[in-house]
Formats: C-alpha cells, sequence, structure tokens
C-alpha cells in the first residue's frame, strides 16, 4: 500500500534557509569568492574536477562554495551540471610527451634525462603547522633558473629501448564511455580506465594501499609521476581540420611492475597507469595501481581472490557519487516500509511467544 | 591545395592562441586595435562540453579522461568571410572576440591584426609558460655523491 505523505514543505524550506545561512557562517568574517576557492584551495578544486569529471576551475570554486566544502557534494553538483551540457565532441587523445612539466620525477631512475624536477610539492615538508600562514599573505617569489620549454622524454621509453618492459602500441579503437552507456562486466581497460580516473579518491588510495601490503601485490615502483599542462586539440567538422580549443592540467603516473612472466608473457616489467585532471597525484598514483592489479588476467598471472583484483567489485564501487547516492537515500523517509517490517517483527514475535518471555522480564 | 594547407597551418595556429587567451584578453586587443564591424551570427555562442581523451600508458589506447567546458559560435561579416571559436570554459564574450578575429583574419585587416592582436597573444602566452617552466628549473635536483670514507 502506498500512502502519500505531505507536510513537509514548509520544514524543507526553513531547512534550506537555515542551511543558506550555516553556509554563510558569521557575517563579522569575509565572505569567501569563487576566485579566492579558485586560486589558495586549487587542490580541492582539482579533485572536485577529476571526480566530477568536468574540467572548469570556476565552476569547480563555486560547487565548492555551495556545498559548504563537503567534496562529495560538491562532485555530486558538478556531475549534476554536466549532464545539463549539449556535447559537441571528443579530443583528440592528449599528448602527455609534450607535457609542460611543472613536476617530473621518477623513483627508478636517478639520472633521468630531464632531470628530477620537484616542482610545488608537499614532499620534504616537515608536516609541521605553519602559524606565518595564520598571520599574514606575503610570499616571496620563488627562484627561477634558466629553462627550456622542450618536451622531456617519458622515462618507460628508455626501458623499451631495451625490450624490458611491456609495449603501449598505439591503438586508435574509439573507447566506449560509461557516461553514456551503462557500465558493464566484462570491462576492458579503457572503459576501467575511464572508472577509475573519476573514481573516489579515498576508495582508489585504499585499494592501491591494499595491493601494497600483499592483496594482490605486483611490486609497483613509480617510474614516472609528472603533471603539468597539454594542450586539447578536437577535430572541428565545419573546419576539416583539429585545432587547439584550450589546456588543461594533468598529472599522469607510470608504475614499473616487476613481473617473473607467465604462459603467455616474458619476463620483463609491465606498467600500470594513472592519469587524472589536475595536480593530483595521490589518485594518479593509487589509479596506477589498481589498474596495474586489474590486468591480471591479460598479463596471465593468477587470481589471488584480492578485492584490487575484482573489476566488478572495484569498478561498481569506486564511483562516490553512485555510492552516496545509494547510501544516504536511507535517511529519507521510509515510513511505510518500515511500518511493514515493523508489523511482520510483531508477528512473527507472537507466533514464537516472545512478547510473553519479554513479559516475563527476562535480559 | 598547398595554399589550403598553408592557410589552415596558420589559421589552426591563430584559432589555438585564441582559445588559450585569458579571460577578455583578445577581445581587449581587438577593440584596442579597431573598431568592431558589423556581423551576422550563423550560431551564436553556445556552452557545452568536449570529452578529452588520453591514452593508455601515454601512447597506447585512448580512454575517455572526462570533459572540459568549451563555448563556441560562429559569425559572418558583412563581406563574407566567416569567423569561427572553439574555446576552453563558459565565456561567450570571449567566443564573440575569438570569431571575429578568425573572420578578420581572413579579410584585409589581417595583417594589423597579426600584429596588434596575436602576436602580443603568443608573447604572453611564450612568457607565462617560460616563468612557469623557470620555476621548475629552479626546483630540479643536482645530485652529488658524497665521499665515502671507507679508505
Amino acid at each position: 500500500m502506498y500512502v502519500a505523505v505531505k507536510g513537509g514543505e514548509r520544514a524543507i524550506e526553513n531547512a534550506h534557509a537555515w542551511l543558506a545561512e550555516e553556509r554563510r557562517g558569521d557575517t563579522g568574517v569575509a565572505e569567501l569568492d569563487i576566485a579566492q576557492i579558485r586560486e589558495q584551495l586549487s587542490l580541492s578544486v582539482n579533485r572536485v574536477m577529476a571526480e566530477g569529471s568536468l574540467y572548469d576551475q570556476d565552476l569547480a570554486a563555486l560547487a565548492i562554495k555551495q556545498a559548504r566544502g563537503d567534496l562529495i557534494e560538491a562532485i555530486f553538483l558538478i556531475r549534476a551540471y554536466r549532464t545539463t551540457l549539449p556535447r559537441f565532441g571528443c579530443s583528440e587523445a592528449v599528448d602527455t610527451g609534450a607535457m609542460a612539466c611543472d613536476r617530473r620525477i621518477s623513483a627508478t631512475f636517478k639520472d633521468v634525462p630531464g632531470g628530477q624536477v620537484l616542482g610545488p610539492t608537499f614532499d620534504y615538508t616537515h608536516r609541521l603547522l605553519d602559524f606565518k600562514l595564520a598571520a599574514d599573505g606575503e610570499v616571496p617569489p620563488a627562484p627561477e633558473r634558466e629553462a627550456t620549454t622542450a618536451p622531456v622524454p617519458h622515462v618507460t621509453g628508455f626501458l623499451n629501448r631495451e625490450g624490458l618492459i611491456e609495449e603501449a602500441p598505439q591503438d586508435d579503437t574509439p573507447p566506449p564511455d560509461l557516461t553514456r552507456e551503462p557500465l558493464e562486466m566484462p570491462a576492458e581497460r579503457p572503459l576501467r580506465l575511464q572508472a577509475l580516473t573519476r573514481a573516489d579518491e579515498g576508495f582508489t588510495l585504499s585499494l592501491a594501499y591494499s595491493t601494497q601490503r600483499g592483496y594482490g601485490r605486483n611490486h609497483a615502483f613509480v617510474g614516472e609521476l609528472r603533471i603539468g599542462t597539454v594542450p586539447v586539440e578536437m577535430e572541428i567538422p565545419e573546419l576539416g581540420f583539429a585545432i587547439e580549443i584550450g589546456e588543461i592540467s594533468l598529472t599522469e603516473c607510470e608504475t614499473v611492475n616487476q613481473f617473473t612472466g607467465s604462459k603467455s608473457e616474458p619476463p620483463q616489467f609491465t606498467r600500470g597507469y594513472g592519469l587524472v585532471f589536475g595536480q593530483t597525484e595521490r589518485k594518479a598514483i593509487s589509479m596506477a595501481l589498481v589498474d596495474r592489479a586489474l590486468r591480471w588476467k591479460e598479463l596471465g598471472e593468477d587470481d589471488a581472490g584480492a578485492p584490487a583484483q575484482d573489476a566488478e567489485f572495484v569498478l561498481y564501487h569506486c564511483d562516490n557519487i553512485q555510492a552516496t547516492g545509494f547510501l544516504e537515500h536511507i535517511k529519507l523517509p521510509h515510513y511505510v516500509d518500515f511500518q511493514s517490517e515493523l508489523e511482520l517483527v510483531r508477528k512473527l514475535r507472537r507466533e514464537a511467544g516472545a512478547d510473553q518471555s519479554h513479559a516475563g522480564g527476562t535480559s | 591545395m598547398e595554399d589550403t594547407i598553408d592557410t589552415n597551418a596558420e589559421r589552426k595556429c591563430w584559432m589555438g592562441l585564441l582559445a588559450k587567451a585569458p579571460e577578455g584578453r583578445a577581445a581587449a586587443l581587438l577593440d584596442a586595435a579597431l573598431t568592431r564591424p558589423g556581423f551576422t551570427w550563423l550560431r551564436a555562442p553556445e556552452i557545452g562540453s568536449v570529452m578529452v581523451r588520453g591514452r593508455a600508458g601515454g601512447t597506447g589506447a585512448p580512454f575517455n579522461l572526462g570533459e572540459m567546458t568549451v563555448t563556441r559560435c560562429a559569425l559572418k561579416l558583412s563581406g563574407g568571410a566567416v569567423g569561427h571559436a572553439y574555446i576552453q570554459g563558459r565565456r561567450k564574450a570571449c567566443a564573440e572576440a575569438a570569431a571575429l578575429i578568425d573572420a578578420l583574419m581572413q579579410t584585409h585587416a589581417g595583417a594589423d591584426l597579426r600584429a596588434s592582436v596575436l602576436e602580443p597573444l603568443a608573447a604572453e602566452q611564450a612568457a607565462a609558460k617560460q616563468a612557469r617552466a623557470a620555476k621548475a628549473a629552479a626546483t630540479k635536483v643536482d645530485f652529488f655523491t658524497m665521499v665515502r670514507g671507507e679508505d
């Protein structure tokens, strides 16, 4: 039986009004504007763009403001907005080899051509609270050194020369798109990579960590991590040629994984791949580890039964908007469902004579 | 045919510059250079998205990385030249300026605009890129080996 319940309108309106007031906080404190969030909380903005799956810094900053800093709520807002946009087309695949790198490090080759470029990293900071930031905002300009803007070669290219690492030969099969067709198993690697790049950072991090602790271990090293900007090119039908339509910042991680060979593959290093919008290196490294774990079948490895090897488990649980939607809906009114459960439990208790024993005071 | 290819290569270059120009910059340079001519819209400015692709392993099979916002428009000058714009972000006024510049570059105003709009834009973008590269270069590690004290 369905029973319509009304009467919540005023309560809902008033709740929204109070939400707006709480969002603003103490009016004696200056209000944040979108540009401040974009410029000064840029790593939050990057996470919202990556998991919201829409590259637009101002929109991500607006979503963070509206969501009172709740990043999953902000990602939800971006995902919802994204569905309202007409899609003009697909870009050419970005060339990360041509990236203008802010940061580029390799944990496997100390003397890599192009050098170890640390970039604006938290690594090697002491993780001590800096009370100067609570006082004044003056920052001395960062030092500069003579530089070329020539592209920096990918580290895996050096191992490729010796045939010690699996190749990633170019292939131009149009990829599936999980925003257009539902995600179905078995999921090929391009579909898995799309799901992982927009996956929840925490979930991806935990799965990646589980592989390091032994659940589907694959001995990953960071062959290369690079952060920087790449141009985005798209073929314009009315022009008949491709043009650059913009420039985005990306984080790319290539892992080099120990591999002793299998029935189908020779002993060589194998690779995991992470590519994520913005400066998002924890996520990109996590993505690469999980990508590598999910490749067990094509590399002829054993299924260790580890969660990170289970594509269905990983891909159906990695999206924080799907997860939060289903999780949070259970707090919404379920009065009628619960009423029938209540009736059932009462009936079962009557049949079992439980009411009498309860009346007898057993506990 | 060769001419077409050359023209396309130049046009590709300036459209790329305009797409990456900071908010309002192309419009400011355009308005400083000349009075905007009249035009008719072939496609009024429209905001949408483009799905950006990457490749597995950097070089392998393509996959969908996520979308970016893009504004596009097309217009026609009274002389017949058609200008297009596809630019990053939600920027209708910038798209209009970019399409106007694209159209004007195909007219006799092209040479002037190259000097007053495209060259400054290119120089500014190159300088911004160079400044970032210089900061990155300053964070490059210079390894040196400590002398070992065993013998």
